[in-house]
């Protein structure tokens, strides 16, 4: 199997993006809605493999985002800010499983696992 | 059910007999590839949603202390340190088949992997960016399985929707219709074959009348 050696990056509010500098990441930090578009455009158009992304970002960009999520590359992965999580991520695992099984199970798995 | 527009034809039977014999086999594949992939997704999705809490959890907690780096840290101190990082964040894309569906396979290159993290003296930082960043590095393999599993249940999760509406679109229209129009045709037929034959023992019936 033909194996490819990528990149990863992050897009997002500078105070969040910064530190995955360090980790040798590219770093884009965005702050408004076109910034943010632009700079995913990009590095997908670079052939980045994983693009971290800040939920507050990928909140902004919902097209592009639903967009790349369909292809294989590159994996659009929200994180926290440093705000802490507002389930940005949570909801997209949820709305998955709503898509596949038609019921959202996971969700009184968890009732009962809090 | 409506049934669909053919000529009620021997010719059209056997063809759509054929086609019906292909639907039902279709039909059981892909009922049987939806729920093997179903099977698969919820193990994934089950560890995607675990593993999504605990880096979310640990990430913030990073991310708070790097905050405080950059409170105690001047801006432009904060940008030179962080400038030339010590290590290249490279991961190496292999591509997956899981009941055909390719999905992403990521495996972090060594280089990503070193013990040094830090980028800079010790002089000039803060003890926070050093924590922050050494908590990140320690997250860094959980970040991309994470990247993986999700881009994973993304894609699976389209396939199975693509194939259950595939396998309803089968059994609730093609092969009820199929079953309907071959039901159809072959009742005309028979109703074809009863009108000569009643046709034929009439017309006998005349000429028998006449050489009397």
């Amino acid at each position: 199997m033909r194996v490819m050696r990528t990149k990863m990056a992050a897009v997002g509010e500078k105070d969040v993006v910064l530190a995955f500098k360090a980790l040798g990441l590219t770093v884009i930090p965005t702050q408004t809605e076109a910034e943010v578009s632009a700079a995913v455009r990009k590095l997908a158009m670079e052939k980045y493999a994983v693009i971290f992304i800040t939920e507050d970002a990928a909140a902004a960009i919902p097209e592009q985002i639903s967009r790349y999520r369909e292809e294989m590359l590159p994996a659009i992965i929200p994180i926290p800010g440093s705000r802490g999580s507002n389930n940005y991520g949570m909801s997209r695992i949820h709305a998955n499983v709503e898509k596949a099984v038609g019921v959202d199970i996971l969700l009184t798995k968890e009732g009962n696992a809090e | 059910m409506a049934i669909l527009r053919v000529n009620p034809t021997r010719m059209e039977l056997s063809r759509l007999k054929k086609r019906l014999a292909v639907a039902v086999r279709g039909h059981k594949l892909m009922k049987d590839k939806r729920d093997e992939m179903m099977r698969r997704f919820i193990i994934l999705v089950r560890e995607n949603a675990a593993l999504r809490q605990k880096v979310e959890k640990e990430l913030t907690a990073a991310l708070s202390e790097f905050a405080l780096a950059r409170g105690v840290m001047s801006p432009e101190m904060m940008e030179q340190a962080l400038m030339y990082p010590a290590r290249k964040a490279e991961i190496d894309v292999e591509r997956r088949n899981i009941m055909s569906v390719h999905v992403p396979k990521f495996t972090i290159g060594e280089e990503s992997l070193k013990e040094a993290v830090l980028s800079y003296g010790l002089v000039q930082t803060s003890p926070q960016l050093d924590g922050a960043i050494a908590g990140l590095a320690k997250l860094l393999p959980d970040l991309i399985r994470l990247a993986e599993i999700e881009k994973t249940c993304d894609l699976l999760a389209n396939e199975i929707e693509k194939t259950r509406r595939r396998v309803n679109a089968l059994e609730h229209v093609m092969i009820p219709q199929l079953k309907e129009t071959i039901k159809f045709i072959t009742m005309k037929l028979d109703e074809n074959e009863r009108a000569n034959l009643t046709r034929l023992m009439k017309v006998k019936e005349m000429i028998a009348e006449r050489n009397v």
